[in-house]
């Protein structure tokens, strides 16, 4: 249980419209002991300094919009401990990186889902649906498991070398993993094409697999895995 | 070009594939050394030579210096990819590593086959 206590925050401020260059600001807050995660901290420091500009919806890991870079590792504010920072030293937060910076916390992620609709994230099925529903057997649907939880948030992709070089020719591991997730899919029609639209030295093949998108996903899904299985697809259909 | 087509240049996978392919030959070739080495073929210039000029090794010599540049043509063109951006530079380190690494293979293979 996390007790009364003062944190010590090391926050990143840019306004684009105003100022010259990004600063770090040092700000600290009182925190209680229903205070548990860093989102609840954040809302007190805005209460205190409310310019400080971060997404927030859900607070509850669901909607993805609190994606931060926190002490130099990308996370959700609202599913990390308060408890898991040491005593005494700065929190330092920043925004992801790799994406243009609207303000303070908040970047634009229009690269982010331009990648992600580029691989067309819905089912394709051209049979006349049926009276109620396409089924699945329960081992088919077991392939989805680990592909759909995905919640966009961007931890990943904005914590992936090859999509901060590339990010208008790379998917990034979220547009991949969630390209698997229609490629996995029985009743999805598309495959073929779909693995023709990845096949491409940047779009599927600058993954090195370096696995910083597994590290970091709060989740705890597996993009590299979903690579993993996109390549094998396409060795297979290719000898 | 600016308006960059999102679809797939359907090449990509054979780099790939081959990159994993070359690294195993790779392997397998430093290990038939380190035997060699284990048995004393390093003992002096004629051992060495005698091991490295017999038939079948000059074979396997062969295949690892086209598996090498191979290797690397994919390894280098990788890191041009993932770091230069203005296509006009990055055909031309394209190029020069292309040109550099088919001179080694043939000087490599001109050492190779004089012994």
């Amino acid at each position: 249980m996390t007790t009364a206590r003062t944190l010590q925050f090391k926050i990143y401020r840019y306004d684009p419209d105003t100022d010259q260059k990004p600063t770090m600001q040092d700000i600290s807050v009182e925190i209680d002991a229903t205070d548990r995660k860093l989102l609840d901290a954040l809302v007190k420091l805005k209460a205190k300094d409310d310019a400080i500009a971060f997404r927030r919806s859900c607070r509850e890991g669901v909607c993805g919009s609190d994606a931060l870079n926190i002490n130099g590792r990308n996370g959700l504010a609202c599913l990390t401990d308060i408890a898991s920072f040491p005593e005494g030293k700065p929190i330092v937060l920043r925004p992801l990186p790799g994406l243009p910076v609207i303000r303070d916390l908040i970047v634009d992620m229009t690269q982010f889902f331009k990648q992600y609709h580029s691989i067309k994230p819905y089912l394709i099925n051209n049979d006349p649906p049926p009276e109620r529903e396409r089924l699945q057997s329960p081992e088919e649907r077991e392939e989805l498991n680990g592909l759909y939880e995905c919640i966009l948030c961007a931890c990943c992709s904005t914590s992936c070398p090859s999509f901060w070089w590339n990010p208008d020719k790379f998917v990034g591991p979220a547009g991949l993993l969630a390209a698997y997730r229609f490629i996995a899919d029985t009743r999805d029609q598309a495959t073929n094409e779909r693995l023709d639209n990845l096949e491409d030295p940047y779009r599927l093949f600058r993954c090195h697999t370096i696995m910083n998108c597994v590290d970091v996903c709060p989740k705890g899904l597996n993009p590299t895995k979903a690579i993993g299985k996109i390549k094998d697809m396409m060795v297979q259909r290719s000898i | 070009m600016v308006n960059r087509k999102i679809v797939g240049a359907h090449y990509g996978l054979m780099d790939w594939l081959v990159q994993r392919i070359t690294g195993v030959v790779m392997v397998v070739f430093t290990l038939i050394v380190a035997l060699g080495l284990i048995q004393g073929a390093g003992a002096s210039y004629e051992s060495w030579r005698g091991f490295m000029s017999a038939g079948l090794m000059r074979f396997v010599s062969f295949l690892f210096i086209v598996s090498l540049c191979w290797h690397a043509w994919v390894g280098v063109r990788d890191i041009w990819m993932d770091y230069i951006q203005p296509a006009g530079i990055k055909l031309t380190l394209h190029v020069l590593t292309l040109l550099a690494l088919i001179g080694y293979a043939g000087w490599a293979v001109q050492i190779i086959w004089r012994l």
